[in-house]
C-alpha cells in the first residue's frame, strides 16, 4: 500500500515539469473550437446546402431555374424590403452616432451603466416589442388620439413608416453597441495631440474620431441591414398589406419549398454582396 | 543674467476632485533653453507640462505666453506643441500624414508640405520611411515621428512629457543625446518632464525639481547637484548620505557625536539641520586619521568605482572610492569642510505635538478619548477628566502605518520618504496637518495610508485653562 502510494507520488511528481507545456500547447491548440463547428456543420452548413439544392431544382429532383422565374414575382417586394433596410439602417445609424459618442466621453462607470440601460428593452420577448408598438399607433391608440385632440387625422399604423419606427426600435441597440464599442477605444491622448497640432473641435471629429469609428461604423450597419433586410413578422404587425421578403419567404416556403428557397438565395447573395462592397469601401477610407 | 520669459506661470493653484495637485507654482521659462520638471511620479510636473499646453485650466492664477495672459486659450491656438508619453500617433495614418497633420491644419501649400516633412524627417533620421504605416514601427522611430510632427509645425515651445520612457535603456541614452542636439540645432524652447534624475542632469540647461505639488528647486543641473535646497532634492537626485545634525554655530555641525568643520553660516545655534555628504566627497583615510570611522560591511564592484557600505554608530554610510576595502575591516572617513552640506529640515518639529480636549473618558477602564480630524482616537492606560485641555507629545517613532489597513487616522498621504543613515525619515499629510515619522520600512511615496499612533511613547501633559 505504502509503495503504492509513493510510485503514484513519484509519477505525479515526474508529470509536473510536464504540466505548464500541456498548458501551453492547449492554449494554442485549435481543438476548442470543434464543439462549435460541429454544431456549425449540421445546423448551418447543411441546412444551407439543402436550401440551395431546393432552390436549383424542380419538384422531381431535376435541375431547373423554374424557381426563380416564381420568385421573380416578388421582385417588387424584395426592393421594398431592401429600401426599408435601408432607410431604417440610415435612421439608426444617424440616431446612435452622436449617442455613442456622447456615451464614450463618460466615465467608465457610467459608459457601462448607460449600455446596460440601452439593453433593457432586448429583455422582453421580440413579439412583445411589435404588440407594444402596435398599440401605440393603432387607430384609437394613444398616440392617434392625441393627435386627433390636436385636429391632426392620420393613420399611424398599416404604412412604410410604422415599420421603419418598429425596425428602428429593434435594432437601434445593435447599432449602437458596435460604435460605441470602437469609439470608447480612441484614445483620448489622440484628440489632445490633434487639438494640439492645431485642430478646432470639427477638426478633431473630422481627421481623428470619424475615421477611427469607421470599423464601428461598418460592423453596426452590418448588424442593423442584414437583419432588417431578412426579418418577418415586423411588417405583418405594422405594416398593414406590404409585406416584406421575410414574409414571402415564409408565407411562401410553406407551400413551395422551392420558390422560397430561390428568394432566400437571391437574398442572401444580394446582402453579401452589400457587405463586401462596404467592407472595401471602409478599407480604403482607412488607408487614405 | 536678464532673458526675457517665452513661458511665465504666475500662483497656479490646480485642484483635481478636491486633491491638490500643484499648490501655488511661479515658473519663468526662457527662450531657447532646454528646462526639465523633475520630481517623482504625483509631483505634479506633467500637470504643469499640460497647463503650459492647454489641457488643463488652472483653478488660479496666470499662464503668459511671450508677455499675453494666455489662461483660457484653446490648445489648438497656443503656439506650443507637445511630445506625448505614448506618443499618440495617428494610427489610421502613415508616416508622411502623422507628421503633415499640423501642417494640414496651417493650410500650406502641397510642395510646402512635402518639402518641410522630407526635411524633418531627415532631420529625424526616418528618410524613407514616409509610407509606413504607424503601428509597423519600433518605439524608437515611434518616438521619432512623435518629435518630427511636434517641430515640423515651428512652434516657440516643445513640450515633452516623458517621451523615453517607453524606451530601453541604450536606446533611451542615445535618444537623450540627439535630443539635446535637435534643441540645440533647432533654437527652439525644450519644456521635458521626466522622473530620471540622470535623463535631466543629462539634457537640460536648468532643471526645475518638483515635488507634492511644489517646486523644490530650480538651477542648472550643477547647482541643483552640488548645492541642493533641502534634503528631498538632495535625496531625489543623485546618490546622498542625509543624517540629523545639530549646527553648533558658524561653520560647525555635530553630527553622530562628532564635530565636523563646514563652510555655512546664519544658522541659529543648536538647531536640528539635515547634513547632506555626497558619497564620491568621501575620503577613505585610516580611522585615526579622521574623525568619523566606521566598518565596512559591504563592496559592491560598480564598474567605475566601488560602492562601499559603511556603519559607524549604528548609521549606514554610503561611500564611492576607485579603491577596494575589505569587509570587516575599520576605516576612517574624511570629509573637506566645503563638501558639507547644511540644509534647514523639512519638517521643522523634531515631534508631532497635538493639542486637544478631552472628548469622553472611561474611568473604570483608564482610557481617554479625543477628536481628532473629526474622528475619536482613543488612549489607552491614561485618564484625565472631560474637558481637560492636553498637550501629547508624539515622537517620530510612535507613528507606524497599520499593517491591517485600519488606521486611527485613514487616507494619510505620504509626502516624502528619505534614508537618514539609521532609518526612514517620512513625511505624512493628512486633512490637516503634516506628521513626522520614523520607519525602518520603505513605504511608497504619493500613496495613502492608514496612520496609527503608539502612546505608550507618547508624553501627555495637561495645559492649564487659561493657556
Amino acid at each position: 500500500m505504502s509503495s503504492n502510494s509513493t510510485a503514484s507520488a513519484s509519477a505525479a511528481k515526474t508529470r509536473v515539469p510536464a504540466a505548464p507545456h500541456k498548458q501551453r500547447s492547449f492554449m494554442k491548440s485549435k481543438r476548442p473550437a470543434i464543439p462549435y463547428l460541429g454544431w456549425m456543420l449540421i445546423f448551418t452548413i447543411v441546412p444551407l446546402v439543402m436550401v440551395v439544392y431546393y432552390a436549383f431544382t424542380d419538384s422531381k429532383g431535376h435541375f431547373s431555374l423554374e424557381a426563380f422565374e416564381n420568385a421573380s414575382v416578388y421582385s417588387e417586394v424584395f426592393l421594398y424590403s431592401l429600401l426599408i433596410a435601408l432607410i431604417s439602417t440610415v435612421i439608426c445609424l444617424v440616431l446612435a452616432y452622436p449617442l455613442a459618442f456622447s456615451i464614450s466621453r463618460c466615465s467608465q462607470r457610467a459608459q457601462s451603466t448607460i449600455v446596460m440601460f440601452l439593453m433593457v428593452p432586448m429583455w422582453m420577448n421580440f413579439l412583445l416589442r411589435i404588440y407594444a408598438w402596435v398599440l401605440i399607433l393603432q387607430n384609437y391608440g394613444p398616440l392617434d388620439m392625441i393627435l386627433n385632440f390636436f385636429g391632426i387625422d392620420i393613420t399611424l399604423i398599416g404604412n412604410s413608416g410604422a415599420v421603419i419606427v418598429g425596425m428602428v426600435y429593434e435594432f437601434l441597440p445593435f447599432m449602437i453597441l458596435p460604435l460605441h464599442t470602437v469609439m470608447s477605444k480612441i484614445d483620448p491622448s489622440l484628440i489632445e495631440a490633434a487639438q494640439d497640432l492645431g485642430c478646432n473641435r470639427i477638426g478633431v471629429f473630422r481627421k481623428v474620431i470619424f475615421p477611427l469609428s469607421i470599423p464601428g461604423i461598418i460592423s453596426g450597419v452590418t448588424m442593423v441591414f442584414v437583419p432588417t433586410a431578412s426579418t418577418f413578422l415586423v411588417a405583418q404587425y405594422l405594416g398593414g398589406t406590404q409585406f416584406m421578403i421575410g414574409d414571402v419567404i415564409e408565407r411562401v416556403f410553406q407551400s413551395d419549398h422551392h420558390t422560397g428557397s430561390a428568394i432566400a438565395v437571391v437574398l442572401m447573395v444580394v446582402i453579401l454582396g452589400c457587405l463586401v462592397f462596404m467592407n472595401r469601401f471602409g478599407d480604403e477610407e482607412a488607408v487614405s | 543674467m536678464k532673458q526675457n520669459a517665452v513661458v511665465s506661470l504666475r500662483d497656479i493653484n490646480f485642484k483635481y476632485s478636491n486633491e491638490v495637485i500643484l499648490n501655488n507654482i511661479s515658473l519663468d521659462i526662457f527662450d531657447k533653453e532646454f528646462i526639465t520638471l523633475l520630481g517623482p511620479s504625483g509631483c505634479g510636473k506633467t500637470t504643469t507640462l499640460r497647463i503650459i499646453a492647454g489641457f488643463e485650466t488652472p483653478q488660479s492664477g496666470e499662464v503668459y505666453f511671450e508677455g499675453k495672459q494666455i489662461n483660457d486659450l484653446p490648445p489648438h491656438k497656443r503656439n506650443v506643441n507637445t511630445v506625448f508619453q505614448k506618443y499618440a500617433l495617428f494610427p489610421h495614418l502613415n508616416v508622411f500624414d502623422n507628421v503633415a497633420f499640423g501642417l494640414k491644419l496651417k493650410k500650406l501649400s502641397k510642395s510646402e508640405i512635402e518639402r518641410k516633412v522630407k526635411q524633418m524627417l531627415a532631420i529625424v533620421d526616418l528618410k524613407g520611411y514616409e509610407k509606413r504605416p504607424v503601428r509597423e514601427l519600433s518605439g524608437g522611430q515611434q518616438q521619432r515621428v512623435a518629435i518630427a510632427r511636434a517641430l515640423v509645425c515651428d512652434p516657440k515651445v516643445v513640450l515633452l512629457d516623458e517621451p523615453l520612457g517607453a524606451l530601453d535603456l541604450k536606446l533611451r541614452k542615445d535618444m537623450q543625446i540627439e535630443l539635446k542636439q535637435l534643441q540645440q540645432k533647432t533654437q527652439k524652447t525644450f519644456v521635458y518632464v521626466t522622473h530620471d534624475q540622470e535623463e535631466a542632469l543629462t539634457m537640460s540647461d536648468r532643471v526645475c525639481v518638483m515635488n507634492n505639488g511644489v517646486i523644490a528647486q530650480v538651477g542648472t543641473p550643477e547647482d541643483i547637484y552640488n548645492e541642493p535646497a533641502n534634503a528631498f532634492v538632495a535625496d531625489f537626485i543623485g546618490e546622498a548620505n542625509i543624517i540629523n545634525g545639530t549646527m553648533l554655530e558658524d561653520c560647525k555641525v555635530r553630527l553622530l557625536g562628532v564635530e565636523l568643520d563646514c563652510v555655512d553660516k546664519g544658522f541659529e545655534k543648536n538647531k536640528p539641520v539635515d547634513v547632506v555628504i555626497r558619497p564620491e566627497d568621501i575620503e577613505v583615510v585610516a580611522p585615526d586619521r579622521a574623525k568619523l570611522s566606521g566598518v565596512v560591511e559591504d563592496v559592491i564592484f560598480k564598474g567605475v568605482h566601488f560602492e562601499i557600505s559603511v556603519r559607524c554608530n549604528n548609521c549606514q554610510w554610503l561611500i564611492h572610492s576607485t579603491v577596494a576595502q575589505k569587509v570587516g575591516d575599520r576605516i576612517g572617513m574624511r570629509v573637506d569642510p566645503f563638501n558639507i552640506h547644511i540644509m534647514d529640515k523639512m519638517f521643522l518639529n523634531p515631534t508631532n505635538d497635538i493639542f486637544t480636549e478631552v472628548y469622553y473618558s472611561d474611568k473604570e477602564n483608564n482610557t481617554t478619548t479625543f477628536l481628532l480630524e473629526g474622528s475619536e482616537v482613543t488612549i489607552p492606560d491614561v485618564y484625565y477628566k472631560e474637558g481637560t485641555k492636553l498637550k501629547i507629545v508624539l515622537p517620530p517613532d510612535a507613528l507606524y502605518i497599520a499593517g491591517d489597513g485600519v488606521g486611527q487616522l485613514d487616507e494619510v498621504y505620504i509626502e516624502s520618504v528619505i534614508w537618514k543613515g539609521e532609518h526612514n525619515e517620512i513625511i505624512l499629510e493628512s486633512d490637516e496637518r503634516k506628521w513626522i515619522m520614523q520607519s525602518d520600512i520603505d513605504e511608497q511615496v504619493a500613496t495613502y495610508v492608514p496612520l496609527c499612533f503608539d502612546f505608550s511613547k507618547a508624553e501627555i501633559s495637561e495645559v492649564a485653562a487659561d493657556e
